[in-house]
């Protein structure tokens, strides 16, 4: 879009009015303020994580680490059914990223063609999915008929194709592949396979890296089909664990029950703390380098809604 | 009779293939779509079919097509209407739809605004890099947060008591589930939502602001009279969409955030319908009240497209 032709805001000769420096700084003060919001609660848990819990229950508003205590750590690395939950969400994420890829690319460069006889209908059947759905029980009976209840699959499969992104994806072809290029693979005999394969695809490296984050984030943070579609305790993803630990309080049932009761009271209010860290910050760490495709992404789609 | 029928074959067969001759000329493209329509049939379509059992009874081993039909036909929507939780759950699903919108909308909105009048680039891409942090999040995240924030021995009761204030029960009083419920999905979403109204801000050509300027504009004049009407259709074709989903307003942080003593408010249609669905197992009847959320979504979707369409010429079908 308009990214490249960002032409600077001209240097302004005229003197900022009064009214224009008051507008400066209540701006300022503003963005400060959501910033702080934002970002001030993950970092106090995030300090909550490692500060000894008398000192966050003393009240005292933590700004910088003060007396360490780590035993929550310990135990949350060692607690089982969190890295069992890792290792879910990891394996769901990677079949199910894959599986949407394989899904949607293909279907975004096919609707894109104009020549693609019945495309409106085909896209409208698409998008009639974002406003409109079977609902959570008969998908269920599906899940059920289809024999996939409790397996990868049923993490996978009813998330695999989302009309959002094929629109995204579609807009993205349509916008980066000029016709002519088309025209002139075609004069060359090329097919509508070759073209897809050896043109098409080396000139997607950027909806594809933004179609895997979308994908991959839904993915990671899936919890609902989880509960749903899912029964056996070893094959929920982290979410579900975390949920299970957090907000169901089984965080006390992690310490070894042979400590002693104060150690055990002041390790059962740390470890909530240390259980959200564990499962929110790898996300938070990556996403500063691939949110520019994110941003990306979004603009895309936005061209033809 | 018969000798019509023989002139007129040939004739049909030629213009049959011809009007598919451009059908079979893409069938290429049609392979490149198949895995994404064998999803759409299956996960999508094939339950929208599944639906029918909101007007059966529904049993496993008859199957959709086998199971009897209700008698009468709405038995279960009847059934759905005449309990105090339908009357409740509508009540509650509607007002925190209403609210989420009220409140949810217009702050990206104002968010992106402002952050385009930060001139400085380095600043607004940092600031703008931080408000989408919290979309990473899962809804569980989320809510973990809020419990351990919002707790007794909290980060936000801290802040209370030492501004001399009582503690609060944020999680378990009543009146302020909306409240969190509301806030914490602003603060998840507002920096995603401002994205594509910055890119619509980025896009406007400076002259504008120029010439403005010569007229002795001030900021906020700027922002109201040039800023505000062009990022417009942008802002009316996001409401659009947003209230195309307004009645499956985040469910599944409804649910997550549900504890024993706010089922009053944090009750909606949707946890509703996963309760008596799949957690009792009453298919039928969960599907009903499934689909009568559905339809009613899609009314509200459709009057909103079609006054869109009338007021500003913006529609999305």
């Amino acid at each position: 879009m308009a990214k490249k032709d960002k032409i600077p805001q001209p240097k302004s000769t005229v003197k900022l009015s009064t009214g224009d420096k008051i507008f400066n700084v209540v701006n300022f003060i503003i963005m400060a303020l959501v910033c702080i919001v934002i970002v001030y609660p993950l970092y106090y848990v995030l300090l909550a994580s490692v500060t000894d819990p008398v000192i966050v229950n003393s009240g005292k508003l933590l700004l910088y680490p003060e007396s360490w205590y780590i035993n929550g750590y310990v135990t949350t690395l060692k607690y089982g059914p969190l890295w069992t939950g890792y290792a879910n969400t990891i394996k769901y994420t990677v079949v199910g990223t894959l599986i949407s890829l394989f899904c949607t690319i293909p279907a975004g460069y096919a609707l894109s063609r104009k020549d693609l006889v019945g495309r409106k209908p085909i896209m409208f059947l698409f998008t009639f999915t974002m406003f409109f759905s079977g609902g959570i029980v008969p998908l269920y009976l599906t899940i059920k008929t289809l024999g996939i209840y409790n397996t990868t699959w049923a993490m996978v499969l009813p998330v695999a194709v989302s009309a959002y992104n094929l629109i995204v994806c579609r807009s993205f072809f349509e916008s980066g592949l000029p016709d002519e290029l088309l025209e002139a693979a075609k004069i060359d005999g090329c097919s509508d396979f070759g073209f897809f394969f050896k043109i098409a695809i080396p000139l997607s490296t950027t909806i594809i890296a933004v179609m895997t984050l979308f994908y991959a984030t839904a993915m990671w943070n899936q919890f609902f089909n989880a509960l749903m579609f899912l029964q056996d305790d070893d094959k929920m993803p982290l979410q579900v664990v975390l949920r299970n630990l957090v907000l169901m309080n089984q965080a006390n049932q992690m310490g070894s029950s042979a400590s002693e009761m104060v150690t055990k009271q002041k390790l059962a209010e740390q470890l909530k703390y240390c259980v959200v860290v564990v499962s929110a910050f790898p996300l938070l760490c990556v996403y500063p380098f691939l949110q520019k495709y994110f941003a990306k992404g979004v603009t895309i789609g936005a061209v033809k809604g | 009779m018969k000798k019509g029928e023989v002139a007129k074959k040939p004739a049909n067969k030629v213009s049959f293939l011809e009007r598919i001759k451009p059908a079979l000329q893409c069938w290429q493209l049609y392979v490149l779509l198949i895995p994404a329509l064998i999803w759409l049939i299956v996960f999508a379509y094939y339950p929208m079919y599944g639906l029918l059992i909101a007007f059966k009874d529904f049993k496993g081993r008859l199957g959709i097509l086998g199971s009897p039909w209700a008698s009468p036909l709405l038995e279960h929507f009847q059934t759905f209407f005449s309990t105090s939780i339908a009357v409740n759950a509508i009540k509650n699903t509607v007002v925190i739809s209403l609210e989420t919108l009220l409140f949810g909308f217009p702050i990206p909105v104002i968010f992106a605004l402002l952050l385009n009048q930060i001139q400085k680039n380095g600043p607004r891409r940092v600031i703008q890099t931080i408000s989408y942090a919290p979309y990473f999040m899962s809804n569980v995240v989320v809510v973990s947060l809020i419990t351990v924030l919002f707790s007794a021995n909290g980060l936000v009761n801290h802040v209370i008591t030492s501004a001399g204030g009582k503690e609060v029960m944020f999680t378990s009083l009543p009146q302020y589930f909306r409240p969190l419920f509301i806030g914490t999905n602003i603060w998840q979403t507002m920096g995603f939502n401002a994205i594509i109204y910055i890119a619509a801000l980025t896009a406007i050509s400076p002259e504008y602001y120029e010439a403005a300027t010569m007229d002795g504009a001030t900021r906020f004049q700027k922002i109201l009279y040039i800023d505000v009407p062009l990022i417009m259709p942008t802002v009316i074709l996001m409401l659009i969409l947003q209230v195309g989903n307004i009645m499956n307003v985040g469910y599944e942080k409804a649910y997550l955030m549900q504890n024993g003593s706010n089922t009053t408010v944090s009750e909606l249609i949707s946890t509703y319908v996963y309760k008596v669905g799949l957690q009792s197992a009453q298919y039928s009847f969960a599907t009903a009240v499934g689909l009568f959320n559905s339809v009613v979504n899609f009314i509200i979707l459709v009057l909103t497209n079609f006054i869109a369409k009338k007021t500003s010429d913006i529609s999305i079908f």
